[in-house]
């Protein structure tokens, strides 16, 4: 038994049957890790001490017959997005370096209590802020399919790790698009749930409004099994749902017959890679295939998705990185002629202010203290992000900016709920190109923002999202498709996903040989 | 002390009240006073990342309960607000407030002087808002290091900002009404607007209006006044910053708009207020929407609960004390001032000795003597209703004379024990009126001079009796031995 071969609903079938055990099964991906983390750089921390004296735990209550929870003994892989309190939580940031939260997140706890195996925390953009992974502050994630290619973001190395079989499943946070996009450039399968299926507690928060986390596995069936444990009700997130989380393994094994599905023509406009339009219309046929029938929709505010995105998430994010100071925690600039705060100089208002226009004279030690150390600590697309937010948020540009964001943030949610109407799910490509080129988009912010182009919508409307292979290149690379729902429909999601599954063999399809990376 | 001035002084507050919570506004942590720096927090009050808040009910019910006895309007739906600036005592780097859609608005507060120092005035209050307190710096400077501790204690604590309409026209109505709207806050039991220890702040805005010969009203720029610590040093840093501004104005003529708001903090122990720096350009906290709140939303039903729990505010109680014990408007005013505890307590001893002039009397010129002196409250004073009213009752039989009931009542505070105990340790018993009669007799006998006095007219010269009834027997009743003896003397034609 070759653990590695195995998807997480057959490992945790297979540990519960005895036919492998969970040391075996935790060893097997934590020497996976070690073979390729050098290459891929997936994982920030890997935690094997912790990993395995867990499977060891495990592996003995197994034994004594005591009960266990539903994943025992699955390894786990964790975006640094997510507080985990034995682990250092760092959101790929040179801030957050060597943070340990005294908490757990409400899904790290849930899958603890579900007898997971945490291996590690995977890279990511920094403050999940990007498309390729190449915003980390500890290095870009390459794509197990091409190393000279990024794995996308923000989750690149939840994505990079399943794709490379060191963990059979990730978790992801999607704000933007950020499971399904590298979910699609690595091949695997990834579910953004609707806004408030899953807590965000000790989920860092990017955008607070769009955040939300997912799993990321082999299949569907692998993401339908993580969600049973991680979606539900938390009284700790105000905007956390309170309905009853379905058995959503149980509602897989169900025809698509009578599924309407939506294909919006929009999505085929200039930009759309011929070869990934191509692999969307053959995932069009096999659920035809299976039954489904297609049918134009319309989207008619999709077009303003990014830029309404890119307000109101820098917007959010300006404000909840604010606290990132280092005056409490984090990074914090070495003094230079002195950080102390002024003493009586308890003016809050007034601090902070100013110093933007006074060049290099700081107003107060405290104020260098700030600006130094928050200069030191984001890296280039953080701040430009927290620059964007802070200048839409200024009084005089709210209204045009921020304001209007909103307003065409509800016609997009109208667009969708309209739509859902007529269609029970929305179908189409996750981006317009499959994988491309480390340092290909760096130096041109606005062309790494369209990498979100078929994703944001999903966010901005609150609705769920689901991304899973259609096809190869003939360069090899993996193609997306995604297929959007109407809030709480993740059982109809993971259902259509796991009938092309069963229909097709791409989710199987495993990358070659990972060798040394070139440089 | 009305003075007739050049000008019309416009002032405006703003009001800082901590509610009475167990629990911080977003979070479980306790709220209680004076614990040790940095142990009363947790991960969402300092702000840790992935930190989520939950809005706390009570102190929702409780700001309710506030707005309503204001007179506000109550919004059906409520949002919260992020306010953004960076300071080291708020660790998100935003505060959780309202911006535009505050829970309540469009209220009033009168405030009536009993003495007639100033017209009644009904105050408008633009807004009432909640949201959460930020931590304490401490700036160390007598260490001589400069540094700044910072105490997060109190990040998260549940805070109602009442703002006023300009509505107040002199310092002294400005403290008058500060003190209304303390008792106020006081009975509803939303706050315990204790200023020393910060769960009460005001902030004051004033400028002069000056009629022009022209007909034209000159305003002069409007001051913010902060740091005021007492109800006291508001009144006068008003007082100052009134005087200030007059002679300003005199010297300058720069009216409002010409230049800057500006902020100005008093100096307590100097007595002056003093520009803090003035801001270059207005502050811009970048409100926004807080997305990891949901809207509040208020019913009708909730309205009618809250309303239904809010008890007697402080300006009806004087009405109803006044008309129930036939005391004066000034002696409710006086009762009521002292809050609810006392009110409690005078009410049960009116109750039992039946009168609440002598009860009222008793209030004022005993116990609340005794508890100014001694810093007391009326919660723990040693005497009670009960024991106070078995003295009265027997002080207004005539058992004792009122200079003996107070004697008696000065051991009772200071010992704890009942009238019997104190009657008996101080051997003080009562005179029977035969003894009385007896002992007035005697001193007839001996004082023919006086009883020829008073026969001829001269009823004083009846004093003269007193004392020396005094020196025989401690515990007669001197109005009692005089009546007897002017009763004797007129019986003796």
């Amino acid at each position: 038994m070759q653990p590695l071969d195995l998807s997480a609903v057959d490992l945790v079938a297979a540990l519960r049957q005895g036919d492998i055990t969970a040391v075996q099964c935790t060893s097997a991906f934590l020497d996976r890790i070690e073979a390729t983390n050098g290459t891929i750089n997936a994982f920030l921390a890997v935690d094997r001490e912790g990993a395995l004296a867990r499977a060891t735990d495990i592996d003995a209550r197994r034994k004594a017959g005591k009960p266990l929870g539903p994943l025992a003994g699955l390894p786990i892989a964790l975006k640094d997005v997510l507080c985990t309190s034995d682990m250092p939580t760092t959101c790929a940031s040179k801030m957050l370096q060597g943070f340990r939260p005294p908490y757990d997140a409400d899904v790290v706890t849930r899958l603890r209590m579900a007898d997971a195996v945490f291996v590690g925390k995977t890279n990511m953009d920094e403050f999940a802020m990007g498309g390729s992974n190449e915003n980390s502050a500890f290095g870009p994630v390459r794509n197990p399919w091409d190393l000279s290619r990024a794995p996308g973001g923000s989750s690149g190395g939840s994505a990079a790790c399943v794709a490379a079989d060191m963990a059979p499943v990730a978790i992801g946070s999607d704000t933007g698009g950020s499971i399904r996009q590298p979910a699609g450039l690595c091949g695997i399968t990834g579910l953004k749930p609707t806004y408030g299926r899953v807590s965000r507690r000790g989920l860092i928060a990017f955008a607070s409004s769009l955040d939300q986390i997912g799993p990321m596995a082999r299949s569907a069936a692998d993401c339908a099994l993580i969600m049973e444990t991680i979606a539900g009700h938390d009284p700790g997130d105000s905007t956390s749902l309170s309905v009853d989380v379905p058995r959503y393994t149980d509602l897989l094994d169900k025809p698509l017959a009578g599924v309407r599905i939506g294909r919006v023509p929009e999505h085929y406009a200039e930009g759309l890679d011929p070869e990934v339009a191509k692999g969307v219309e053959e995932a069009f046929a096999v659920l035809k295939a299976a039954g489904a029938t297609v049918h134009d929709v319309k989207l008619p505010h999709a077009k303003y998705g990014i830029p309404t995105y890119y307000l109101i998430a820098p917007c959010e994010a300006s404000s909840n990185l604010a606290r990132y100071d280092g005056a409490h925690y984090g990074h914090r600039a070495e003094p230079g002629k002195g950080h102390r705060a002024e003493p009586g100089k308890g003016h809050r208002a007034e601090t902070g202010k100013g110093h933007a226009t006074k060049g290099a004279g700081f107003e107060s030690p405290l104020v260098e203290m700030y600006c130094r150390s928050r200069a030191e600590g984001f890296g280039p697309e953080v701040k430009r992000r927290i620059m964007l937010g802070t200048y839409a948020l200024s009084s005089g540009y709210y209204d045009a900016y921020y304001a209007k964001a909103l307003r065409v943030r509800r016609l997009i949610r109208q667009d969708y709920l309209d739509a859902f109407q007529t269609v029970d799910l929305i179908g189409g490509p996750v981006s317009a190109t499959p994988a491309f080129k480390l340092g290909e988009k760096t130096d041109d912010p606005l062309a790494m923002y369209l990498v979100d182009l078929y994703t944001v919508g999903t966010n901005l409307a609150g609705v769920g999202g689901i991304s899973f292979p259609c096809g190869f290149t003939k360069s090899g690379l993996p193609i997306g498709f995604q297929l959007q729902s109407p809030p709480l429909a993740e059982p109809l999601l993971l259902q259509a996903a796991d009938r092309f599954q069963r229909l097709t063999d791409w989710h199987r399809r495993r990358p070659k040989a990972i060798g040394e990376a070139k440089a | 002390m009305s003075t007739v001035t050049p000008f019309t002084t416009i002032i405006g507050l703003e009001v800082h009240v901590q509610l009475m919570t167990r629990t911080k506004l977003f979070c479980g942590c306790s709220t209680r006073f004076g614990a040790a720096p940095n142990t009363q927090v947790c991960p969402t009050c300092i702000g840790l990342p992935g930190s989520l808040p939950v809005m706390n009910r009570q102190a929702f019910d409780l700001a309710l309960r506030s707005a309503l006895a204001l007179e506000c309007r109550i919004a059906p739906f409520t949002k919260w607000d992020r306010k953004n600036y960076f300071y080291p005592d708020l660790p998100k780097g935003y505060q959780i407030s309202q911006f535009d859609l505050p829970f309540s608005s469009d209220g009033s507060l009168a405030v009536v002087d009993p003495k007639g120092a100033f017209e009644p005035r009904r105050v408008g209050i633009v807004r009432v808002h909640l949201e959460e307190d930020a931590g304490k710096s401490m700036h160390d400077e007598a260490a001589g290091t400069g540094d700044t501790r910072i105490d997060l204690n109190r990040a998260g604590t549940p805070l109602c900002e009442i703002v006023t309409q300009p509505d107040l026209r002199s310092p002294q109505e400005a403290r008058a009404w500060l003190n209304e709207l303390k008792l106020l806050l006081v009975y509803l039991g939303v706050s315990d607007c204790n200023m020393q220890e910060g769960s009460l702040r005001v902030d004051a805005n004033v400028n002069l209006h000056i009629p022009q010969a022209d007909g034209r009203v000159a305003k002069t720029p409007i001051v913010e006044i902060k740091n005021m610590n007492s109800f006291r040093s508001v009144e006068r840093a008003l007082v100052y910053e009134t005087a200030r501004q007059w002679e300003e104005w005199q010297a300058t003529k720069v009216e409002m708009g010409k230049t800057p708001k500006q902020t100005r903090g008093w100096d307590d122990p100097a007595g002056i207020t003093r520009a803090q720096r003035q801001k270059e350009e207005s502050s811009d906290y970048r409100y926004f929407p807080e997305p990891d709140l949901v809207p509040v939303t208020v019913t009708e039903q909730q309205i009618a609960s809250i309303r239904g729990k809010m008890g007697v505010p402080p300006v009806s109680l004087r009405k109803t004390l006044a008309d129930t014990w036939k005391i004066s408007p000034y002696d409710a005013d006086v009762l009521v001032n002292q809050g609810p505890e006392l009110v409690d307590y005078f009410e049960d001893l009116a109750t039992r000795v039946g009168e609440g002039k002598v009860a009222s009397n008793w209030m004022q010129q005993d116990v609340l003597r005794v508890l100014n002196e001694t810093n007391g409250t009326v919660a723990t004073f040693p005497v009670r209703p009960a024991g106070l009213a078995d003295l009265i009752g027997r002080v207004v039989k005539g058992d004792f004379d009122t200079s003996r009931g107070r004697e008696i009542f000065a051991e009772m505070v200071t010992s704890g024990r009942s009238v019997d105990d104190v009657v008996a340790s101080l051997g003080i018993s009562a005179v029977s009126d035969d003894d009385v009669i007896a002992l007035c007799r005697e001193l007839l006998a001996a004082n023919p001079k006086i009883v020829a006095d008073v026969k001829s007219g001269k009823e004083q010269a009846a004093a003269g009796l007193i004392g020396q009834a005094k020196k025989k027997n401690a515990n007669v009743n001197p109005g009692k031995v005089r009546a007897v003896c002017l009763d004797l003397i007129r019986g003796m034609e």
